[in-house]
């Protein structure tokens, strides 16, 4: 019987389309008369083009275009123009604006040709003199060039004194590198001309109202005559949540053309790009002989481009877990030589908890405390930073679930007391919290003239399994099967939704799932109603529900009437409602908002080569309701092994003489294989919120990452006695 | 799609002799065997040829034999992954195997051939960047590495001109066990030495080896001891699959009950060729089999070992792998896949 479908473990809907080939993403749009772009980046990382020469690129045969600063159409003149939704402070980068550049990499010229091949090649006929100025593009080098920023919480109590005062107290430094999203799938946008003015784009991004917006706005066209698609994305993990330069370049030529153009990304062109910013962190934490924490002071410096603020929410986690009287909060910003960071997967906190619960390990080790215990002891059921009530915080039952399935009560606590032949066993465990946000969303849902229940929404499937979730909250809330449901969604034509991004999309489009198909239920019944000698006329609207294409009778389950008599009564035309889902403001302001989680790791380390394993690792989450345990699982599992990667093995080298990166390949950029991957074990706690939405749901696209990099560190402390506190950590490190 | 750009010539030779003709004086014509290697340099513009010569037409140098005096005979043009299973490499020589078996993927293994893998360049971050200097692709426009990132260079045998590695792992494994290179071109052939088939930068760092331009490499002779009863390969890298060594380590050892009769022992990632000292080997011969011989022989080997700014570890690592290494090579049964340690 249909209704059913939320809480179980279906398969993606749209898996057989994906690992058969038949779905297509932005780079595969085969229409007629494509033609090719590819892209020309700058090789020095700060200064100007002297000149520009593409005679012999244009001379090329293939060749129809050859795009620069010199040559561009014009274009929005206003810098605000260029802000897309999601533009952090500061002027956003305008490509092939002047001749200014302002990191390595940098897009200068769009090669149009006749075919890929013809436009890669003739790229290299482009001959470029630069002036090139000095640059800074390191980190810890330029830490004292950071300004401060005013988005730290304030400082409770006096930190300085409380410090001083506490009997146990631990200060630690933490780096770590530069990372970049790396999605499988290559950037690219097939922009298709229809004519004066209005484009089809088939773009890769997360949040295809953002693009088109940014599109009308830079280009000066009309929203309605821009439509930007992305109905397959082979991940992003928030490189897709700002437009990046392909789009811009390929608008641009198929304006200029009036022809439908691609440019494709090469995976080398992807690191001048969004990436996650190195991030120089120092915390001094204190705790009285009790263990209750006294003092918390969290100092974060990031990096962030010349001409954009890039800042993530860092320095404001701790006191969202532990209540200390005494709080001391602070963020600083380096501008350097780079593009702007961006959102990359659990953005701010993965940095920020990476420090605290190091922080709060070694803590409890000067404590003689087992970590798990001093947690515990500082457990808030409140949300001590903002004095308020979670709407729900089933953190305790991750602990516990998580631990006893580890074993974490088998541990000896001193480090490297553990052995197994000639290597060293290291258990360790951290804490992690995410925001649970919820962003207006717009539904239209309309019963069709099957009997089928459609639904449009503009969000993305960035991979998380966004299909298959809607599909099983439209399908229940109706009382249909899910192959009853057709779910419409990336597409800019659909209606609004916010960005797929901060693990906010079950909530926001789910909510507005559920109250569109509310609005529709309403609908239906006023038809029915209205059909003469309807037996609905006597019934109440609590008498009554919605069971496999009928409205039935709640007390026997016998139907009344069916779709199809309504769609008939309503002379075989399709019923339809839109509705915006909403968070409720009101209410929520008096709540804290969080998913929770705990990762308990096991490491083997090689006593003399200090090659480092995670052999066994627990997530437990809590979440709120989860729709799906196969997609959430999924979720949860990436994000794990994203935090073997992050803690041990992801980074983009920079080479600070050269100013650029130096392993933009899949092959050097190190991210886990197989063999890096053993025992991983997913715990969704029960966690039921009534509070914070219609569905009772949170998210769980970062949460998974946000605990485990910092139970890995832990865990290597406890195999060898030391604590690493640069990301990734190196197995050399240890010699 | 009607012209295709960046315009080379593509021929398919019917013998190794042809081979050579073709390639010999000219500059920018080049061998292709697997592709792995040549055509990925290609897309970084790293090389760009004007001729390719398809050489996996040929008929000759496709098997793996017998050859007088005990040795085996591996065919330059058989595959890296067709190596490592045939029955009397796994047999008689598993080192060769396991070496081999540590490197790249099962998809690249099977693609590459016995000759490109000699003959792969190095995996150095500035080599690969067309765009800054590189004394090995430029030479005279010099060496970044030096004061860059260096985490994956050498520590042995570098210059001022070069601190790139060799980056191979069957050739470290070719190494220990004196394998000999046998080339041809239209003036006759020769044989190599394993030993002196790979060269050290010194100041011409953009020669890898002494292999002529044309010169084909038609086969590798292993002679018949294959230490197949004492032997360990170890790999360490920054991943457990699919990443080149920092530093690896080959071991054979031939043993009269605790004592050490030969030893031959090979380092891979630490220079610009796999990496064999005489002097170390010689001072194992009559030695126990104990940890303390092994560390003897593992600073002779390591003797003018110089690190740079990222790389200083590998002196330290290279000497505790050299002796876990040959530890292992007691309990050549308890290797693990991927010579991990
Ligand atoms: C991602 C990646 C990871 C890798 N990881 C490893 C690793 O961990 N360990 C490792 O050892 N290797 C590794 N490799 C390298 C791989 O082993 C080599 O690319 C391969 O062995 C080259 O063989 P090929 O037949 O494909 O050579 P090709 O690419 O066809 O040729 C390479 C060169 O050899 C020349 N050549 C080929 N055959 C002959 C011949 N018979 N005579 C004279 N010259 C010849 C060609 O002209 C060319 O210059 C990796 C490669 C890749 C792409």
């Amino acid at each position: 019987m249909a209704g059913l479908s939320v809480g179980k473990a279906i398969n993606r809907l749209e898996g057989r389309a994906k690992v058969t080939g038949a779905a297509k993403y932005a780079g595969e749009y085969n229409v007629p008369d494509l033609l090719y772009g590819y892209v020309v980046n700058s090789r020095i990382t700060k200064g100007k083009i002297r000149s520009i020469d593409t005679t012999k690129a244009k001379a090329f045969d293939g060749v129809v275009e050859v795009f620069t600063h010199e040559n561009r159409p014009k274009l929005a003149w206003l810098k605000l123009k260029y802000k897309d939704i999601d533009a952090p402070s500061g002027s956003a980068l305008k490509p092939l604006h002047d001749a200014e550049i302002k990191f390595s990499g940098q897009p200068i010229a769009l090669v149009v040709a006749k075919d890929y091949e013809t436009a890669r090649y003739a790229a290299t006929l482009v001959s470029v003199q630069y002036e090139a100025e000095p640059f800074e593009t390191c980190l810890e080098t330029n830490l004292d060039k950071a300004r401060d920023q005013k988005n730290a919480p304030k400082p409770t109590g006096h930190f300085e004194k409380a410090y001083e005062k506490s009997p146990v107290k631990v200060s630690a430094e933490y780096l770590h590198s530069t990372e970049h999203h790396n999605p499988i799938e290559l950037f690219a946008t097939t922009t298709i001309y229809e004519g004066e003015g209005k484009l089809t784009i088939y773009d890769k991004t997360q949040w295809t109202i953002n693009n088109q917006v940014y599109v009308a706005n830079v280009f000066g066209l009309h929203f309605k005559d821009v439509r930007v698609l992305a109905p397959f994305v082979g991940g992003a993990f928030g490189s897709g949540l700002r437009p990046q330069y392909q789009l811009f370049l390929c608008v641009l030529a198929a304006l200029h053309l009036k022809r439908n153009v691609r440019v494709t990304l090469d995976r080398h062109q992807m690191f001048p790009f969004s990436h996650r910013p190195p991030t120089y962190q120092k915390t001094r934490f204190s705790a009285n002989n009790d263990g209750k924490i006294t003092a918390m002071n969290h100092i974060a410096v990031s990096e962030t481009s010349e001409y954009e603020d890039k800042i993530e929410e860092v320095v404001s986690w701790s006191h969202r877990l532990y209540p200390a009287p005494n709080t001391l909060f602070q963020h600083k910003l380096a501008p350097l030589n780079v593009h702007t960071p961006l959102d990359m997967r659990a953005p701010g906190a993965s940095t920020a908890m990476h420090a605290i619960e190091c922080t709060m390990d070694a803590l409890a080790y000067k404590l003689n405390m087992d970590p798990l215990d001093f947690r515990l002891i500082n457990y808030s059921e409140n949300d001590p930073a903002e004095d308020k009530p979670f709407t729900s915080k089933e953190l305790k039952q991750c602990y516990e679930k998580a631990a006893e399935k580890f074993g974490w009560r088998n541990r000896n606590p001193v480090p490297g007391s553990m052995q197994h032949g000639n290597k060293l066993i290291g258990y360790g465990m951290a804490t992690g919290i995410w925001d649970a946000e919820q962003y207006p969303s717009r539904v239209e849902a309309i019963l069709n003239k099957e009997g089928r229940l459609e639904i449009h929404n503009a969000t993305t499937d960035i991979g998380t399994g966004t299909f298959t979730v809607m599909t099983q909250i439209a399908a229940d809330e109706l009382g249909l099967l899910p192959e009853d449901v057709i779910f419409s969604y990336g597409d800019s034509k659909n209606p609004f939704s916010a960005s797929q991004g901060g693990s906010s999309t079950t909530a926001s489009t789910g909510v507005a799932v559920v109250m569109a198909v509310k609005a529709l239920k309403a609908k239906l019944l006023k038809k029915a109603r209205a059909i003469s000698n309807s037996r609905l006329k006597k019934l109440e609207d609590d008498e009554i529900s919605f069971a496999d294409g009928n409205i039935i009778l709640k007390t026997d389950d016998a139907p009344l009437i069916s779709f199809r008599e309504i769609i008939a009564a309503n002379k075989g035309k399709e019923i339809k409602t839109t509705n915006l889902g909403k968070p409720h403001f009101l209410k929520l302001r008096k709540y804290s908002k969080a998913t929770h989680s705990a990762a308990f790791v096991e490491v083997e380390i090689d006593r003399d080569l200090k090659t480092i394993n995670v052999t066994r690792a627990v997530t437990a989450v809590a979440a709120g309701k989860i729709i799906n345990p196969k997609t959430a699982r999924s979720q949860i599992l990436g994000a794990m092994v994203w935090s073997i990667s992050k803690a041990l093995r992801e980074e983009t080298i920079l080479d600070e003489n050269l100013g650029k990166y130096m392993n933009p390949n899949l092959g050097e950029y190190h991210i886990p294989v197989h063999a890096d991957i053993h025992d991983l074990e997913v715990i969704f706690a029960d966690e039921k919120d009534e509070v914070i939405n219609e569905l009772g749901v949170k998210g769980v696209g970062e949460i998974g990452m946000i605990a485990m990099p910092a139970a890995i560190t832990n865990a290597i402390f406890h195999a060898t006695g030391r604590r690493i506190n640069k990301l990734p950590i190196h197995f050399d490190a240890l010699m | 799609m009607e012209v295709p750009v960046n315009k080379f010539d593509y021929q398919q030779a019917a013998n190794t002799h042809e081979a050579s003709v073709l390639v010999t004086g000219n500059d920018r014509a080049n061998f292709i065997a697997g592709g792995t290697n040549l055509i990925d340099l290609w897309k970084y513009n790293v090389t760009n040829p004007a001729l390719l010569v398809d050489i996996n037409r040929i008929k000759e140098n496709k098997t793996i034999e017998e050859i007088e005096g005990g040795g085996i005979r591996l065919g330059a043009l058989v595959s890296n992954a067709d190596t490592a299973y045939h029955p009397l490499i796994e047999q008689r020589y598993p080192l060769l195997s396991s070496a081999i078996l540590a490197g790249a993927s099962g998809q690249i293994r099977n693609m590459a051939s016995n000759g490109g893998n000699l003959m792969q360049r190095t995996r150095c971050y500035y080599f690969y960047d067309a765009e800054v200097p590189c004394n090995k692709r430029h030479p005279g426009s010099g060496c970044p590495a030096i004061s860059g990132y260096n985490r994956m260079h050498a520590i042995l045998g570098h210059s001022e001109h070069c601190i790139a590695v060799f980056p191979s792992d069957m050739c470290v494994a070719l190494a220990a066990l004196e394998a000999v290179v046998n080339v041809s071109d239209a003036n006759g052939t020769r044989s190599i030495p394993f030993e002196d088939f790979h060269r050290l930068p010194e100041s011409t760092p953009e020669v890898d080896n002494t292999l002529k331009h044309g010169e084909f490499i038609t086969s590798i002779d292993l002679p018949s001891n294959g230490f197949s009863s004492n032997y360990a390969y170890l790999k360490i890298r920054d991943r457990n699959s699919y990443a080149f060594a920092l530093v690896s380590v080959a071991t054979g050892l031939a043993l009269d009950g605790d004592m050490i009769r030969e030893a031959r022992i090979a380092l891979g990632g630490v220079a610009h060729k796999p990496w064999r000292v005489k002097a170390a080997e010689d001072a194992l011969r009559g030695k126990p089999v104990t940890e303390t011989s092994f560390e003897q022989a593992a600073d002779l080997m390591l003797e003018g070992a110089q690190g740079f700014k990222y790389n200083r570890f590998k002196i330290a690592l290279a000497k505790r792998a050299i002796i876990r290494n040959c530890m292992m090579s007691l309990h050549p049964e308890l290797q693990k896949p991927g010579a991990q340690p």
